[in-house]
């Protein structure tokens, strides 16, 4: 199911935005054994569907998304939805004001109909950190869907909505579009502001969506997009709108191929094939500097989660654990409404962050980091964009990691370096393994260069 | 090679205003050890005169003019989410013993 789909249905009368919304929800319904959402807003989604069909009748030009139904991501704050980060601590909180992101995209005309599962406060590539169970695989309900954004790619896969939002810190969007055989798109970092949408790691997070054509991603990026002036990070110019520039030159990233499952391997060369038969050049680079990408992520994203997660204490909203003294308060309440993952998180955010520890984990990580960056703009120097796997393995079993947190962290790998450097970067689905299990190619740009790399993206859906 | 003791985790517990138990203080033992051992290879990376990386944008103080901005945002939709309160104030426990 495509946006452009459902938009013209309801343009051209042969449908309407209660209708799409209606149906939408029973087919959320339907799907409720796959846990990919944590919350569905039937009340609030009819009377804004309502509301638009009214306005569309009397011939108002509403927006491009006019009708649409979409779910959210459960750490943005949507009016009228409780926003838990998939944690205990915040299960009851209610959205005092809308995420930017979401007002831009209900004044196209979308209309939120739920929210998706994730890992609590994002942390994880499985939503089996999720307090409120994990979200299942639609293609294989015994394995995970992926995350952070597991139940946004989930709700895409399962035909729920025609999009969904995802946030992406070091490969949130990426892998779990992966893994469910959709494509995920995570913009430069600064292009669509975060406000109200609940912060893991300052320096990397990005909002993105989840669909199941490039056309889409690109439509849904280009409204979220441009200036915020209630997230000073977010960049003075919306590069949504720079005309496409021709992608030449493919640089295959050699690091992104080794020590990969062979299915994947087998895939992503088909995939390269087919790039190269279109006529582009293709060329192997090496970023030796990426082997250490995923030990500056693990350091680098745990201090900012140490800093982010620490005004969640119990006081001004969120669950409280009563206590006699208010330190006590604050150490059970926090011991209470985190997830095993956060906690680990956190404790290692403060200890790379403690005196004594911070030059040689926090600020040389910093350094390998500018290494990175250094090594993606050389590389950038021969190619127009950089490929390669998006995750090591396709989707694993639920269980399969989850007692080895390194474990889990390994299957990052690929995706945390365009993190750390703020490029864009897209999950496309390629060649499926043998079983039917999807796997993703991933695209990454030079910075503010998302639409080229959509455009590559382009190029590539349904070849391989 | 890293070494975190039960003594150590309790501490960073203390830091993080976050309570460990001592069952849990045993597994995270094992796992912030197994962790900080695998990002000790950063110290392998020549940085000599690299300049550290904070925010890709190199954005530095970011100043708007000193007025007020109407989010629209109501105290009572702020405060409708605190666990205790009285009026328009939290409640929380006493601070100060007298």
């Amino acid at each position: 199911m495509t946006i452009t789909e459902v938009r013209d249905r309801i343009r051209s009368g042969n449908s309407t935005a209660r209708a799409e919304v209606e149906a939408a929800i029973e087919r959320a319904e339907k799907a409720v054994s796959y846990n990919a959402l944590l919350s569905i807003t039937k009340d609030r989604a009819l009377v804004r569907a309502d509301a638009i069909d009214i306005r569309l009748r009397s011939g108002e030009d509403i927006g491009e998304l006019a009708g649409v139904p979409f779910i959210a991501k459960d750490n943005m704050l949507v009016f009228g939805t409780p926003t838990t980060a998939a944690s205990k601590i915040l299960e009851n909180f209610e959205a005092p004001f809308q995420a930017e992101c979401i007002e831009r995209l209900e004044a196209a005309g979308a209309i939120c109909i739920g929210k998706a599962n994730l890992d609590a406060f994002a942390h994880g590539g499985s939503t089996e950190n999720s307090a409120f169970g994990v979200t299942k695989n639609p293609v294989d309900a015994t394995r995970v869907a992926g995350g952070s954004s597991g139940g946004s790619a989930a709700s895409v896969a399962l035909g729920i909505v025609p999009f969904a939002l995802g946030s992406d810190t070091g490969g949130s969007i990426r892998e779990p579009a992966s893994f469910c055989g959709v494509v995920g798109f995570k913009p430069t970092y600064g292009t669509v502001s975060r406000y109200g949408v609940v912060a893991m790691a300052s320096s990397t997070d990005v909002i993105g969506p989840i669909t199941s054509t490039v056309d889409d991603a690109m439509l849904v990026t280009k409204i979220m997009a441009g200036k915020d002036e209630k997230d000073v990070t977010t960049l003075p110019e919306n590069t949504m709108l720079r005309p496409a520039k021709a992608v030449k030159t493919y640089g295959i990233v050699k690091e992104w191929l080794e020590g990969v499952d062979s299915e994947v391997k087998i895939a992503t060369e088909k995939a390269i094939e087919a790039i190269r038969a279109q006529g582009h050049e293709v060329r192997e680079v090496s970023l030796p500097t990426l082997h250490y990408a995923l030990a500056v992520y693990y350091v680098v994203v745990p201090a900012e989660v140490a800093s982010n997660l620490a005004r969640y204490d119990g006081i001004r909203y969120g669950q409280r654990v009563e206590a006699a003294s208010l330190s006590d308060l604050y150490t059970d309440t926090r011991h209470a409404g985190f997830m095993p993952e956060n906690k680990r998180r956190i404790l290692i955010g403060n200890y790379v962050l403690s005196s004594g520890y911070y030059d040689a984990y926090y600020k040389q990580a910093a350094k390998v980091r500018t290494r990175i960056i250094e090594e993606f703009e050389k590389a950038f120097e021969q190619c127009d964009v950089l490929i390669g796997a998006v995750s090591p393995v396709p989707a694993f079993t639920i269980g399969e990691r989850t007692d080895d947190p390194l474990q889990m962290y390994l299957a990052d790998v690929m995706t945390v370096p365009a993190s750390l450097a703020g490029l864009p970067a897209i999950s496309v689905p390629i060649t499926p393994t043998r079983a039917g299990l999807p796997i993703g190619l991933q695209i990454v740009g030079r910075r503010m260069a998302d639409v080229d790399v959509l455009m590559a993206a382009r190029d590539i859906e349904g070849v391989s | 090679m890293s070494s975190i003791s039960l003594d150590d985790v309790k501490k960073l517990g203390d830091l993080s205003a976050l309570k460990v138990t001592d069952e849990e203080a045993v597994v995270l033992q094992k796992e912030l050890e197994q962790i900080l051992n695998y990002v000790a290879q950063l110290s392998e990376v020549d940085t000599e005169g690299v300049v550290p990386t904070y925010d890709v944008h190199y954005l530095h103080s970011v100043m708007r003019d000193d007025t007020v901005i109407d989010y629209g945002v109501s105290q009572d939709d702020l405060l409708k989410n605190a666990p205790a309160r009285r009026g328009a104030q939290v409640e929380v426990p006493k601070v100060l013993d007298v």
